[in-house]
C-alpha cells in the first residue's frame, strides 16, 4: 500500500517538473521580452487547452532536463482538430535535439493520418550541435520534418507563428508552411546569424536589419503577417482558420452572413471617371464582402496588389486585387510571386477566388527585367490559369495587357469574368495605343494640329474597345452595376458551389519558377 | 528627419507640398507618372517638409529621395 502512494507522488512529482519547463530564471528573461510560457500560449491557442498531448515525458530522465524543449500535440480551434509543435524556448532556448526532432516527426505523422491542420509555434534557437548526430543526417533527422512538411503541403493547413529566432535549418519551418505569422522585435529569420556573417563574410548588420520580423513581412516576403504581439499572433491563427476546411477533402464552413459596412460614398461614387486617377481597393473591397470579414494576407509587401481572405453572404472567398493607389496597381515581380502564393493557397483547399482588376499592366524597364519579371509574372499565370476553385474575374476599370490575362481574364476558364460600366479591356490604354500605332504620322504634322488628330484617334480607339462592344461579342459575360456586384458575386459562388473539374491528366506542371 | 522616396520609376508630374508646410501622415508629397498612372506619394508621417528634391517633369527611379520631413 506505502508502495502505491509513493509510485503516485513520484508520479505527480514529475508531471509538475515537467510541465513547468525549465529553471526559473528563463522563464524571467522571457517575460521581460513580452514572451508567454509555452503552455500559457497553447491555452491562448486552443479553444480550451491542448487535449491529447504525446511524449509528454520524452527526455524526462536527462540531466538538468526538466523534460524535452518541444509540446506536441492536439487540440480544438473553432471546434476543430488540429495538430501542434511548439518550441519551450525555456529547456535549451528550444534549440532541436534528438527528441525534439523525432516529436515532431511524430506529431506531423499524426496530422497527414487524420487529416487535422498542422501549427508550428516555432521559438528555437537551432540545432543542438552536440548532439548532431543523432538529429541532423539520419532518415528521422531534421531533414525529416521538412520533407513531411512539404507532403502536408495542400493536404491540410500549415501555420507558422513566430515567437522568437528560427535560425539556420529552422528557418526552413517557416518556409513550407501556408502562412507566417511573425510578432514584432522578437520573431526573426535568418540562415546564418549576424555574429557568423561577420565572421564568414565580414558584413556587420544587426538582427533585426537582416532577419527581424519588420523586414520579413515587408522585403523578402518570407512573412506574411506582422503581429504587435503574441496574443495577437495567436488571435489571428484562431481568426485565419476559420476561413479554411480540415484538409483538401473538405469544404470551409459557411459561417453567418454579415451585410458590408455601411458607408457615405457609395460604390459608383469611389470610382474616379479618370481611368489614370488613383483610388482606393480597399475601400471598394470593403463594400462588397460581409463586414469585418476581411483577412488580409502579405498587407506590408508589394502593397500593388491586396490578397486576402474575406467572407461574402457568409462564405470564404479568397480576394486577388490591384490597388491603384500603390504603384498604380501595376504588377511587378514581387506582386506576381505574391498573387502566385495565394491563389495556390485558395485553391488547395478549396476557396473560391474572386479578382477585381484594374491594372495598367506589368512594370516594364532594366530594373524589374533584370529581376525576372517575365518568370515572376509566369508563375502568377500558371497558379491562376491551374486554379479549378469557382473563379470570377472583376473587371472594375482597365485591364490592360498582360494584366488581363493575370487578373484571370476570359481566355483562363474563370467561371465568369464580369464588367462593371467603368471596364476598359484593351492591349493598353488609348494615350500608348494612339502615340504607338501613329507616332510616324504624329511627327509629321504641323504642331497645331496635332492635339485634334491624337484626340480624334483616341476617341475612335476609345469606340473600339467600347465595354458595350465586347459584351456584345461575349467577351465579358455581363455588364453589373456596381451597386449589385455583391449580390450578383454571392448568387455566381452559390451556383458554382459544386463546381468539378480538374485541370489537366498529369503527374505534375513544370512550374515557371 | 525622415525621407520620402519614390516607390517606382517615373516623372514627378505634380507637386503637392510646399516647402515649409506642413504635411499630415498618408497626404501626398508629389503625384508622379509611371505607366501613363498617376502615382500619388504619401507622406509617412506627419511634419514639415523641410526640402522638395525634385521639379515637375524630373525623372526619378525607385527608391529615389523626393522630399525630407521634419517631424
Amino acid at each position: 500500500m506505502e508502495k502505491t502512494m509513493s509510485d503516485q507522488q513520484t508520479f505527480e512529482e514529475r508531471v509538475k517538473k515537467i510541465a513547468g519547463g525549465g529553471a526559473e530564471k528563463y522563464h524571467e528573461k522571457n517575460a521581460e521580452k513580452g514572451k508567454m510560457f509555452v503552455r500559457d500560449r497553447l491555452q491562448l491557442l486552443f479553444d480550451e487547452d491542448i487535449d491529447i498531448e504525446d511524449a509528454f515525458f520524452a527526455n524526462c530522465q536527462s540531466e538538468g532536463l526538466p523534460a524535452d524543449g518541444v509540446v506536441t500535440g492536439i487540440g480544438k480551434i473553432n471546434g476543430e482538430t488540429v495538430c501542434v509543435m511548439a518550441n519551450d524556448s525555456t529547456v535549451k532556448a528550444g534549440s532541436w535535439g534528438a527528441r525534439t526532432v523525432e516529436k515532431i516527426i511524430r506529431i506531423q505523422e499524426t496530422a497527414l493520418k487524420i487529416n487535422a491542420p498542422m501549427l508550428y509555434l516555432v521559438d528555437s534557437a537551432g540545432a543542438r550541435i552536440t548532439d548532431q548526430v543523432d538529429m541532423f543526417p539520419n532518415r528521422r533527422g531534421a531533414g525529416r520534418i521538412f520533407h513531411n512538411q512539404i507532403k502536408l503541403s495542400g493536404r491540410v493547413p500549415q501555420v507558422c507563428l513566430l515567437f522568437g529566432p528560427s535560425a539556420a535549418g529552422g528557418a526552413y519551418i517557416p518556409a513550407f508552411c501556408d502562412i507566417v505569422v511573425m510578432v514584432d522585435g522578437n520573431a526573426s529569420m535568418y540562415l546564418g546569424s549576424p555574429r557568423m556573417a561577420e565572421k564568414v563574410i565580414g558584413e556587420k548588420v544587426s538582427l533585426e536589419e537582416m532577419g527581424g520580423a519588420s523586414m520579413h513581412c515587408s522585403v523578402s516576403g518570407c512573412g506574411d503577417v506582422l503581429a504587435s504581439d503574441e496574443k495577437e499572433a495567436l488571435w489571428f491563427a484562431r481568426n485565419y482558420l476559420s476561413y479554411f476546411p480540415s484538409s483538401y477533402q473538405e469544404r470551409p464552413k459557411t459561417r453567418e452572413a454579415r451585410e458590408p459596412q455601411a458607408f457615405e460614398k457609395t460604390i459608383e461614387e469611389l470610382i474616379p471617371d479618370n481611368q489614370n486617377a488613383p483610388f482606393d481597393m480597399y475601400q471598394f473591397i470593403d463594400r462588397i464582402i460581409d463586414e469585418d470579414s476581411f483577412c488580409e494576407i502579405k498587407k506590408k509587401f508589394a502593397p500593388e496588389l491586396i490578397t486576402g481572405l474575406s467572407r461574402i453572404n457568409g462564405k470564404s472567398v479568397g480576394i486577388i486585387a490591384n490597388q491603384p493607389r500603390a504603384k498604380g496597381g501595376v504588377l511587378f515581380p514581387d506582386s506576381a510571386d505574391k498573387a502566385a502564393k495565394f491563389i495556390q493557397l485558395c485553391d488547395a483547399f478549396n476557396i473560391p477566388l474572386l479578382f477585381l482588376a484594374d491594372i495598367p499592366g506589368f512594370m516594364i524597364g532594366t530594373k524589374v527585367e533584370r529581376a525576372g519579371i517575365i518568370r515572376h509574372g509566369a508563375k502568377m499565370l500558371a497558379a491562376m490559369s491551374e486554379a479549378t476553385v469557382p473563379k470570377i474575374s472583376v473587371i472594375v476599370r482597365k485591364a490592360y495587357g498582360a494584366g488581363l490575362y493575370a487578373m484571370a481574364g476570359p481566355a483562363f476558364e474563370p467561371d465568369a469574368c464580369l464588367a462593371l460600366p467603368t471596364a476598359q479591356i484593351a492591349v493598353m490604354g488609348p494615350e500608348a495605343a494612339v502615340n504607338a500605332v501613329y507616332a510616324n504620322k504624329i511627327a509629321a504634322l504641323p504642331e497645331e494640329e496635332r492635339p485634334a488628330f491624337i484626340k480624334e484617334k483616341q476617341e475612335e480607339y476609345k469606340e473600339n474597345i467600347d465595354i458595350y462592344r465586347l459584351a456584345s461579342e461575349m467577351v465579358v459575360d455581363d455588364v453589373v452595376k456596381p451597386g449589385r456586384l455583391r449580390h450578383e458575386l454571392s448568387t455566381r459562388y452559390e451556383a458554382y458551389t459544386h463546381k468539378d473539374v480538374q485541370f489537366t491528366d498529369r503527374k505534375h506542371g513544370v512550374y515557371p519558377v | 528627419m525622415f525621407e520620402v522616396k519614390a516607390s517606382m520609376a517615373g516623372s514627378v508630374w505634380k507637386i503637392t507640398a510646399e516647402e515649409g508646410s506642413k504635411i499630415n501622415d498618408g497626404e501626398d508629397v508629389v503625384i508622379l507618372e509611371s505607366m501613363k498612372m498617376e502615382i500619388p506619394i504619401p507622406a509617412e508621417t506627419s511634419g514639415t517638409i523641410k526640402e522638395l528634391k525634385v521639379s515637375e517633369g524630373d525623372f526619378v527611379n525607385e527608391g529615389d529621395v523626393i522630399a525630407i520631413i521634419e517631424a
